[in-house]
């Protein structure tokens, strides 16, 4: 058993945030922030040329070929450089077509030709593939990640009762922007009226292609949230070691020095459960469900609560525009919500894990 | 990355899995919430470490030639949990095993390992360590045992306290000050000291839960063979800090194990008890069950790094934090599933598990205490770890 990165999944890791650190330092992600998309066409097809964007992606579909740990392992550094765009909301896309059977696109993909997105939410705001009730390709879908630049969208949907993905072409509908918290990611609101496109999948096949697309995607988000806690674990306590008062490095005051160590074991943690949903996944071991709402529920809570004390230990530095650390904190909350919050993910375990055990013997009451 | 266990490693299992099936006592299960002296419990223990110890199980971590199996890092950790698997008894030279034998190996000379480990494995001679005092707990290096050199021997006075498993102790593992002249830190000696010395005292400190794992301990005049020195003289804090690493990283290797059937077992109470659809209930089984299976996961990681790199680091408090305060927020949880019946001692006729869940939540108490409190565990990280300025 070896719970850690192979030597070419380190040495993928150690390319990955020296790259982000050349191309997408944070004033790169301050300007491409504050554009209309969050999106830059040129750090995207110099991600493609690094095959950043087809790592799940077959090598015969022009992809690397390589598997969840190595995505985690680049998510980590994107949510460590907090890189703005459509890197997951592709992901999510791309894993829904090849869930689906499909490598419709997948080319274009790992290329950076055209980006995808998917469409689950709707005004019910419920991450539950059930709660999908949008008829056929006419209506309203909600909280769609980056669809302003996405070309090609996996939009859920009924089709004569039974859930069905269809691949929607991005210039045949209208998409309004929905102002939200997270700077570096757009939320959209898309209408649909007989948007044109093409069924994907239906009823069983379609439910199994969305499940595994956004178990990849929760999946890769938690890895990401895990980058997103170190960057600002480490922001903290450079600032606990030099900012002085009363003589001393705060970072000297237990009481700023153990919500320091709180940060860490949250971040620690979070990564063990990001890369073991990750490895559980790719491996399609019987708990992998479980894991990717294990992991979920801990990275929403912890990647919050590091966000808290990212800022709190900055004081009122912390609570300026200036400082990086609100970027990461409006990401945090993004992405907690992102496919599911805590809430969400415990009644999943509730459901795969507590009702699959029954009161098997009696215990005097 | 590769979690699947390695053929080597799953025969491993599969042998270590057929032995416990074959081996563990029948009348354990039962045993262990009966009421018994904690002498005749303990003399149980000692046999049933005699059987493991015949059978080569005993210190499998330990290398060859000093009586051990030599498994790899991994193995043992297999070991531990197959161990917990099977609801085996524990083995009566706890410390021995865990602490003080892998202590004597790393910094004992040839006659000393020759001594004493061999009688560490068949629990011929039991061992407690003799660190805290009243006036030096989590700042162990203010310690004022003091002991001064007579010849061949040194005079050892002074008191210790939450000794566990003292009252059962031939030896001890004793941190002592042999020179007061120079900063606390460098004025340390580990002694291994006879319990049968003329002028050792024992006292059973009776705890919250009702029961005595902890004694104190007191030395009078106590002579110790120089002889008896671990490491060398004033040297003491770094082998006592190696006795605590290994407290630290490998000790908590069953737990999860443990911690897992517990939530099984509240979950069929939870059913039991028509309370498995109620969705309060719902999420705080789902936190825990989310808990325990991380605390699985930076165990797992974090053997892999001790695999790696050979010794327990720092980032043994980091899971001393974690399982601590998981249990306490675990028992908690179970408290509120129970209800009324929660609160129920052994003897009450009603009480679920014989009254192990109120045990339970006592005893959880004491997790953020024992072995260094989470405070410490938290200055350790932020030290050590994180690199911010020492508070003290």
């Amino acid at each position: 058993m070896q719970f850690g990165l192979s030597e070419s999944q380190q040495i993928l890791k150690n390319n990955a945030r020296k790259f982000f650190a050349a191309e997408c330092p944070v004033s790169e992600v301050r300007r491409i922030m504050e554009t209309e998309s969050a999106h830059d066409e040129k750090l995207w097809g110099r991600m493609a040329e690094q095959g950043f964007l087809g790592v799940l992606i077959p090598e015969e579909a022009g992809g690397m070929g390589l598997g969840m740990v190595e995505l985690a392992a680049l998510a980590e550094e994107m949510g460590r450089a907090l890189v703005p765009g459509p890197f997951l909301a592709t992901l999510a896309g791309a894993a829904a077509i090849e869930a689906a059977g499909s490598q419709k696109h997948l080319a274009q993909i790992a290329s950076g030709e055209i980006k995808t997105t998917l469409a689950l939410l709707e005004a019910s705001a419920s991450w539950d593939p059930d709660a999908v009730a949008m008829q056929g390709l006419i209506g309203e879908k909600m909280f769609v990640p980056d669809a302003g630049v996405a070309d090609v969208i996996v939009v859920a949907a009924r089709d004569r009762g039974e859930l069905a993905l269809y691949l929607v072409y991005g210039d045949s509908l209208q998409k309004t922007a929905m102002p939200a918290i997270d700077l570096t990611r757009r939320l959209y609101k898309l209408q649909f009226d007989n948007a044109r496109g093409e069924l994907l999948a239906r009823g069983e096949t379609a439910r199994k292609a969305l499940d595994r697309a956004v178990d990849i995607a929760t999946a890769a988000l938690c890895a990401e949230m895990t980058g997103g806690m170190q960057r600002v674990m480490e922001m903290a306590v450079e600032y606990a070691k030099t900012r002085k008062q009363f003589g001393k490095p705060i970072g000297q005051y237990q009481a700023v020095q153990h919500q320091c160590a709180d940060m860490l074991v949250w971040t620690e943690s979070s990564r063990s459960a990001a890369y073991y949903a990750a490895w559980a996944l790719d491996n399609h071991a019987p708990d992998a469900r479980a894991a990717v709402s294990v992991a979920k529920v801990y990275s929403s809570d912890a990647c919050r609560e590091v966000g808290n004390r990212g800022v709190q230990v900055q004081g009122g530095m912390g609570f300026t525009w200036e400082n990086d650390v609100h970027l990461y904190y409006r990401r945090a909350k993004s992405s907690e919500i992102a496919f599911g919050d805590a809430t969400f993910h415990r009644e999943r375990i509730a459901r795969l894990v507590i009702d699959q055990m029954n009161a098997r013997t009696a215990v005097g009451v | 990355m590769d979690l699947n266990l390695t053929p080597q490693e799953l025969a491993f299992r599969d042998e270590v899995r057929a032995w416990f099936a074959a081996n563990v006592p029948k009348d354990w299960v039962q045993r262990r919430n009966a009421e018994e002296s904690m002498q005749a419990r303990f003399e149980y223990l000692r046999a049933w470490q005699r059987k493991m110890f015949d059978a080569g199980w005993a210190g499998v971590s330990w290398p060859k030639e000093y009586g051990g199996r030599g498994a790899t890092l991994m193995e043992q950790v297999i070991f531990i949990e197959e161990m917990a698997r099977a609801e085996a008894p524990p083995m009566a030279n706890v410390l021995g095993l865990g602490l003080i034998g892998p202590t004597i190996i790393a910094f004992g000379n040839d006659a000393q390992k020759k001594r004493y480990l061999p009688k560490i494995l068949s629990a011929e001679e039991i061992w407690c360590q003799g660190f805290s005092e009243p006036n030096a707990g989590s700042d162990l290096a203010a310690l004022s045992s003091e002991a001064k050199l007579d010849g061949d021997a040194f005079i050892v006075n002074g008191q210790k306290i939450w000794n566990s498993y003292g009252w059962a102790a031939d030896w001890c593992e004793l941190v002592v000050r042999t020179d007061p002249s120079v900063e606390k830190h460098k004025g340390l000696t580990v002694l291994l000291v006879d319990m049968k010395s003329a002028g050792v005292e024992v006292r059973p400190l009776k705890q919250m839960t009702g029961e005595s794992e902890f004694c104190e301990l007191f030395f009078r005049d106590v002579r110790v063979p120089t002889a008896n020195v671990i490491g060398k003289i004033n040297d003491g804090w770094r082998v006592a800090m190696g006795t605590l690493m290994h407290e630290r990283g490998t000790f908590g290797a069953g737990l999860q194990v443990n911690y897992r059937r517990n939530f099984n077992r509240l979950v069929e109470i939870a059913h039991r008890m028509n309370r498995a659809g109620d969705p309060l209930v719902r999420q705080k089984l789902a936190q825990a069950y989310t808990e325990i299976e991380v605390m699985r996961f930076n165990q797992m990681r974090a053997f892999s790094r001790i695999n790696e790199t050979g010794v327990p680091g720092p980032e043994g408090s980091i899971q001393k934090i974690f399982w601590s305060e998981l249990n306490q927020r675990f028992q908690q949880t179970a408290q509120e599933i129970m209800g009324a019946y929660g609160q129920l001692a052994h003897g009450a006729a009603d009480a679920i598990d014989e009254g192990q869940w109120e045990y339970g939540y006592l005893r959880s108490r004491g997790n953020t205490i024992e072995a260094g409190t989470s405070e410490i565990q938290r200055n350790i990280v932020g030290h050590f770890v994180l690199g911010l300025p020492k508070s003290y």
